[in-house]
């Protein structure tokens, strides 16, 4: 993009931005409140959040690097850096995050039919279907091949019968892409199948479970001869762990990417500047340095490999080393910023309102998504290339 | 700003400096300088200026090649895979980088020389053991139209090699620097005996006089002059510690290939697998900040500090950790001198101390972030 084409777009945006954004809208705000996950049983907040959404889906902004037809804005990096700055500029809030749009959507663009595609992923852009993850099983975690809920099949339908768990939001989504077994016969890998599954279909039922920072995302998901279309597989039938692998890929960016999306990312330095007399403490100022220091460096790596998935280099492997760096740079700064707080962190409300929430969420975030410890295997071994 | 990716003319120089350097540099090469009692290769250095490289930073008009602090980092890091013994930081980086913020015909012939490759600088700023060149005592008293220079530096690498000197001094009202050459009268330079093998001097000054026509830039205002090319060879440098921990680390990843005990590789125990694999995260993430470091330094040199500084602490860190893993992973054959990853580590820490260290660079960062 040349010098002036990107002026011309900056101005662009901005003046649309200017003219479409509702002022209650512009705060920045990225709390649980502010968040839009959509879906069929969403409840708006406001007016204006819903306002925000309608307008940013019409210009395909909810989702800028889709393709046009598939409610995007057909963004390439360059333009799509643009816009996030210039949203940035005016604190615009994200209109609508969701697993459609970080995990299932990148999926279906890359293994998905067309007409999969304009079923699904327009939806998806407007916030108007909401999806869950359905992977883990009690018996499947680190091992995620080891799946055993199972799809049988009848005709054009399959027989769905299993559990999954740690479904994060599945008593509010809509719809869930399971992985499923259909073939037990065949090696571990060989045998998956990547179904998308209707929520509302009889026979799936979820179950809350509370996790340690009080809150309750996520569940246990039950399948109880839950009758599925096989026009739902995405990919080819016993082919699903590459489609599972490659929407974990893009799993793994986003929970990297530190302050956006599962993180839940705070800066550090607003937490600091809140200590009473700054500083004062050279122990954890050193180390608060330290963090700084990696969290610059990382968030240079995101942008480094952004560019050269951008480029066509295409990120592969790399994303199980973005995941890993990110997720133990958000934990550590969490116990930074709690060490900060010190005695006024220690409540669920008041001072430092959710940071403890927030630092005992963090621990998940090198547990979902594939463990830093399975993060390092891969790294070990597809890149750099040590025997199994 | 440019992307962190490497451009095609950066890719292809890279290639060529490592085809080149594979063959006239690796690391055998230090060592028979080392056991020779050598720290210069004179042929290495007239050859590395036939190929453009000593004028990486010099303008065009002076016979540089003119590519840039990026390129310039790509050399380094590529000298850095190989331990390459040469005077490129500081003469090619350092003092051309100097010698471009003064717009005089002294200063322009200068930078002619050293894209020539005719000229060696050595950089005396640092007195104490750590890097502070805010710090410098060497006096040089005004007298009649000139100074009188008194004082001593050390840890001046390329020193004893060097032709010419940039020296920080103190004088009436700051620090100004001097442009000398290394032979003028009063001036003792002594060889330091450096745990990496290469050049160092203690250089004394007794009563040396200068000239105005001496002084780099304004006098009583030497950091004009003096913190973009010390910012610039920190990048390089950072490049270069980068590159030596690239080096190691394939070292190491063949080894755990290679080395069989317990019946098998030793690469297939995950207690290695995955320090391995938290190295080579490391490394990846320092390569962005001194991607980044370069581009800056291109780009938007009045506000490199903070990129230049968070490369240099990330590549101190990257490379002890290369260095410890690297020896420890080898087991005892690490330890030998006749294998070469002992000389990774001493140049790794010489290299941490070269310019500031972890802490100081630590410090500028969070003065840059404001806490
Ligand atoms: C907050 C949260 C949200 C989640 N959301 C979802 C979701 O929406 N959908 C979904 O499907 N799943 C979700 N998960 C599940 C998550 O993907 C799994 O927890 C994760 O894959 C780890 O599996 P596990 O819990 O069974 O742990 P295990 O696999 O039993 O691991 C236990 C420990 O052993 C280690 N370990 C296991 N194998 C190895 C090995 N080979 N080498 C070395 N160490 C090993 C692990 O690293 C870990 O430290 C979520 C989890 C959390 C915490
Ligand atoms: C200064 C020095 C003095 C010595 N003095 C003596 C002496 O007096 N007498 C004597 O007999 N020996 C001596 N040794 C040898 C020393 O005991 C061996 O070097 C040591 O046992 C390691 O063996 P190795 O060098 O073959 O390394 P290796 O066994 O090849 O190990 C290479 C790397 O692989 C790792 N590794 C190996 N197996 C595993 C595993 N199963 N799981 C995880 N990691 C593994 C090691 O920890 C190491 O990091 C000395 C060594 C040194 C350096």
């Amino acid at each position: 993009m040349s010098e002036d084409a990107s002026e011309t777009f900056r101005t662009e945006v901005r003046t649309w931005l200017e003219e479409n954004c509702p002022h209650e809208m512009r705060d920045g705000a990225s709390g649980e409140d502010a968040i839009v996950w959509g879906g069929r049983n969403w409840k708006f907040t406001s007016d204006a959040q819903k306002l925000w959404l309608d307008r940013m889906a019409d210009k395909g902004w909810t989702v800028p690097n889709w393709p046009v037809e598939y409610g995007g804005a057909g963004l390439d990096r360059a333009h799509h850096k643009i816009l996030i700055e210039e949203m940035r500029e005016i604190g615009a809030r994200v209109p609508l995050q969701s697993f459609g749009i970080w995990m299932l959507g990148p999926a279906l663009l890359a293994f998905g039919s067309h007409e999969q595609k304009l079923q699904y992923l327009p939806p998806i852009a407007r916030g108007e279907v909401r999806w869950c993850q359905g992977y883990s099983e009690p018996g499947a975690g680190s091992d995620l091949a080891s799946v055993q809920t199972k799809a049988d099949s009848d005709g054009d339908h399959y027989i769905v019968n299993g559990q999954k768990i740690w479904t994060s939001y599945a008593d509010k989504a809509d719809c869930i892409f399971a992985l499923v077994r259909t073939d037990r016969d065949a090696p571990k890998h060989l045998g998956i199948t990547f179904l998308l599954i209707d929520m509302e279909t009889p026979g799936v039922t979820t179950k809350p479970i509370r996790l340690i920072s009080g809150k309750s995302p996520f569940c246990e998901t039950f399948f109880d001869d839950v009758r599925v279309p096989k026009a739902n597989v995405v990919g080819t039938e016993n082919r699903g762990w590459d489609v599972a692998k490659h929407l974990l890929t893009h799993e793994r960016e986003m929970i990297s990417g530190g302050g956006q999306g599962l993180l839940g990312g705070r800066a550090l330095g607003a937490i600091l500047s809140a200590q009473e007399n700054g500083l004062s403490d050279p122990v954890l100022r050193t180390e608060a340095m330290a963090c700084e220091i990696d969290a610059l460096a990382v968030a240079l790596t995101l942008e480094r490999y952004k560019d050269q998935a951008e480029s066509g280099g295409g990120v592969g492997d790399a994303s199980a080393m973005l995941k890993y760096a990110g997720t133990e740079l958000n934990k550590r700064r969490h116990e930074l910023m709690m060490s900060a707080g010190g005695a006024d962190a220690l409540t669920w409300d008041g001072k430092h309102d959710g940071l403890a929430s927030d630092w005992l969420r963090t621990k998940a975030n090198s547990i979902e998504g594939g463990t830093s410890e399975v993060m390092l295997s891969i790294i070990s071994r597809r890149v750099l290339g040590l025997p199994a | 700003m440019s992307t962190l990716l490497l451009t095609e003319d950066e890719t292809m120089l890279q290639d060529a400096a490592r085809g080149f350097l594979d063959g006239a540099a690796p690391v055998s090469h230090l060592r028979k300088l080392r056991d020779t009692g050598q720290t210069h290769d004179a042929k290495l250095w007239a050859e590395m200026a036939q190929m453009g490289w000593t004028g990486v930073l010099v303008p065009e008009a002076a016979g540089g090649s003119d590519m840039g602090h990026a390129a310039a980092c790509v050399l380094a890091g590529e000298l850095g895979k190989t331990l390459v013994t040469s005077p490129f930081i500081s003469t090619a980086v350092i003092a051309a980088t100097a010698l471009r913020q003064v717009a005089t015909d002294r200063a322009r012939d200068a930078l002619a020389s050293i894209a020539a490759g005719d000229v060696i600088y050595g950089l005396a700023v640092d007195e104490g053991h750590k890097h502070d060149p805010e710090g410098a005592q060497l006096a040089a008293r005004a007298e009649g139209n000139g100074f009188r220079l008194s004082g001593t530096k050390g840890f001046v690498v390329d020193g004893g090699n060097a032709d010419r000197l940039l020296v920080l001094a103190k004088t009436d009202a700051g620090l100004t620097l001097f442009d000398l050459p290394a032979d003028r009268e009063g001036i003792t330079r002594t060889g330091q005996n450096m745990v990496d093998a290469r050049d160092a001097a203690t250089v004394q000054f007794d009563n040396v006089q200068a000239t105005g026509d001496d002084v780099l830039g304004a006098v009583d205002d030497a950091m004009t002059v003096l913190r973009p090319a010390l910012e610039a060879g920190q990048a390089a440098l950072s490049a270069e510690m980068l590159g030596l921990s690239a080096g190691a680390f394939a070292m190491t990843v063949g080894y755990l290939k290679e080395r069989k005990q317990f019946g098998v590789e030793i690469g297939r125990f995950q207690a290695l697998q995955h320090r391995a694999a938290h190295l080579w995260s490391e490394t990846e993430i320092t390569l962005s900040a001194v991607r980044h470091a370069g581009r800056k330094l291109d780009e938007d040199p009045a506000n490199a500090t903070l990129a230049v500084s968070l490369a240099k602490a990330r590549a101190t860190q990257t490379a002890k950790l290369a260095v410890i893993e690297g020896v420890q992973m080898h087991g005892g054959i690490g330890m030998t001198d006749d294998f070469d990853m002992g000389f990774f580590m001493k140049r790794a820490r010489v290299a941490t101390e070269w310019l500031g260290d972890y802490g100081y660079h630590a410090a500028k960062v969070a003065a840059a972030r404001g806490f």
